[in-house]
């Protein structure tokens, strides 16, 4: 999965987990909790997502509760990257945990709009605005942390122990 | 090395471990709160039978529904009779169903907690636990499961930053104003992916609720762990609660810490974290006046009973302002019951307090939802924008001696000015 591209879906700071998965719909299927996705900022997210669209978070995205459907839905929806100025911890290994690969990069946010095309090299730890011909740099996942996001997460990892 | 950098070098059965080094660790204790539900479901989805899956070791996994408590709806009332299925077929040893309260509150009153241990659990606020000298930190469904097969996970080794503080808090001042100030002046941010050392005469003084609160709140700052060296109170605290040896964990006199911010308790009023987030803060002072229709204390950060006493002391013999609707859930039962024997909740009722029972509700949308356009003020950790109910509700943190005076001007007051 060296170069991926996709369309930019822009989010600001402090995306928390309420605001990515509200409390009152984590009782419902997944299929149907996705359609809520961070309704609480961006009503339409749902309407308008197509799979292998990339989002673009600002700072500690994902911040806040250790609920994993925030990650799932976004995994739901198609979306196997998140790019973020930075991401909250748990976030960050949920990320892991469930194949969804985060490109954290300082700066990033500021290279692209919503809309616009990313591309992401995982191999030189890259990412892309095609349009500008800007580009800000990330750590690409090593070790294990490679291993679990290739596999598709932790479960592919766990059924071969079981 | 400091004391996180100590805990998870012997867990890894290393030496010495540097910030930056991964580390397959073995977990002393997993916990799951009411999320242990999704197990079944993501067993399934992947494919693996529960009868290939039992927990590693059950002397080490606790299970415990706390959310929905009691269910309100009928999809709760099945998933917690499921829950109860799940538990008997995974092997579960503890697993406290409805009834004993907020997970956090049953883990250390339990006796699930010791010094010194490596603690995961499904839940971000799992932070609480170094209070008890626990490196405690959270973890989502997917990776929990994987503890439970494997008793291990791997981390990253963080930096660990210090935070002295120093002084004496004035009364009505607690450890809730401590963390808000900090989340205010250094960001929501200023521990992201780091541990955090709690240290400093004030510290010291602080009784083991009041380092709950703290450490429940580190997570809010960014914290993987957020730790205190284990003292008396410690002690004596866990001598009614456990008889399991532990050992626990100084840093070295030569540990390293990437930063150490020094607060001065004594200078501090208190705070006000404003909606959405809980870095928005500013002093009791700066927010007077804004009215409330809502005021909560309760939850995994609050409802201990020093938390119950105080607002107990704050309302005894006067009445919530008329209109604001005043809910206060203990904690845990065993909190509950405390509060019952000294006569507290007692008080409470008299002065026009709601009291529930111990779960999650009031601070996540399951019980006390706000309307559109309401105001609360709340001892809870989070302001999140929705978090209580309505996306157009608001939301200010406080301590619970802010709250309880709060609810009886109707506004947001200085609980200095009405005790």
């Amino acid at each position: 999965m060296a170069l991926v591209r996709g369309r930019v879906r822009k989010f600001g700071d402090n995306i928390d987990t309420d605001t990515i998965t509200p409390g009152p719909v984590l009782t419902l299927s997944m299929e149907e909790m996705a359609k809520h996705a961070f309704e609480p900022v961006a009503p339409e997210f749902y309407k308008t997502v197509r799979k292998g669209d990339i989002i673009v978070g600002g700072g500690n995205f994902g911040c806040g509760s250790s609920r994993e459907q925030a990650t799932a839905v976004v995994k739901e929806l198609g979306i196997d990257f998140i790019v973020a100025e930075s991401m909250a911890r748990i976030y960050l290994r949920n990320c892991v945990a469930l194949g969804v690969y985060p490109v954290l990069s300082r700066g990033v946010s500021a290279l692209l709009e919503e809309g616009d095309e990313i591309e992401i090299d995982t191999d030189k730890g890259e990412v892309r605005n095609p349009k500008t011909g800007k580009s800000a740099s990330f750590e690409p996942l090593s070790g294990a942390l490679k291993e679990i996001v290739e596999a598709g997460g932790i479960w592919p990892v766990l059924k071969k122990m079981c | 090395m400091t004391i996180v950098e100590k805990i998870l070098a012997r867990a890894s059965g290393k030496k010495h471990v540097a910030p930056g080094n991964y580390v397959t660790a073995d977990i002393d204790m997993a916990m799951m709160p009411e999320n242990f539900r999704l197990i079944r479901g993501l067993l399934a989805k992947a494919g693996i039978k529960e009868d290939s899956f039992k927990v590693w070791d059950p002397e080490k996994f606790v299970a415990i529904t706390d959310h929905r408590v009691p269910p309100t709806t009928l999809v709760t009332a099945n998933a917690h009779k499921m829950v109860r299925d799940l538990a008997r077929s995974l092997g579960v040893k503890y697993f406290y169903d409805v009834f004993p309260g907020v997970c956090h509150q049953v883990m250390v009153e339990k006796g699930h907690v010791l010094p010194g241990h490596l603690i995961v659990g499904a839940d971000s606020h799992t932070t609480t636990y170094g209070a008890l000298n626990a490196a405690a930190t959270g973890t989502g469904a997917s990776e929990m499961a994987y503890v439970m097969k494997t008793g291990k996970l791997w981390f990253r080794v963080p930096e660990t930053i210090k935070f002295l503080i120093t002084g004496k808090l004035p009364e009505y001042v607690s450890s809730k104003d401590v963390i808000l100030h900090i989340a205010g002046k250094y960001s929501v941010e200023v521990a992201q992916y780091k541990a955090i050392e709690w240290t400093g005469p004030a510290v010291d003084d602080m009784s083991i609720d009041a380092r709950l609160t703290m450490g429940n709140m580190s997570v809010e700052l960014g914290a993987k762990f957020g730790i205190f060296r284990a003292d008396k109170k410690t002690y004596e605290y866990l001598k009614a609660r456990t008889d399991k040896p532990f050992e626990p964990v100084d840093p070295d006199p030569d540990a390293v810490y990437a930063e150490t911010y020094t607060i001065d308790a004594s200078s501090l009023e208190p705070q006000i974290a404003f909606p959405h987030n809980v870095g928005n803060v500013k002093g009791v002072s700066a927010a007077k006046d804004i009215a409330i229709d809502q005021a909560v204390i309760a939850s995994c950060c609050h409802g201990r009973i020093e938390d119950l006493e105080i607002a107990a002391r704050i309302v005894k013999g006067k009445k919530v302002y008329p209109g604001v609707r005043f809910y206060v859930a203990p904690a845990s039962q065993e909190e509950y019951k405390k509060a019952l024997d000294r006569g507290i909740i007692s008080t409470l009722v008299d002065a026009g307090v709601i009291v529930g029972n111990p779960s999650c509700g009031f601070c996540t949308g399951i019980q006390g939802v706000l309307a559109d356009d309401e105001a609360c003020v709340a001892a809870t950790p989070r302001n999140f924008k929705g978090r209580m109910g309505s996306n157009d509700a608001r939301i200010y943190l406080a301590s619970a001696a802010t709250v309880a005076a709060s609810a009886l001007a109707g506004k947001i007051v200085d609980p200095r000015e009405v005790a």
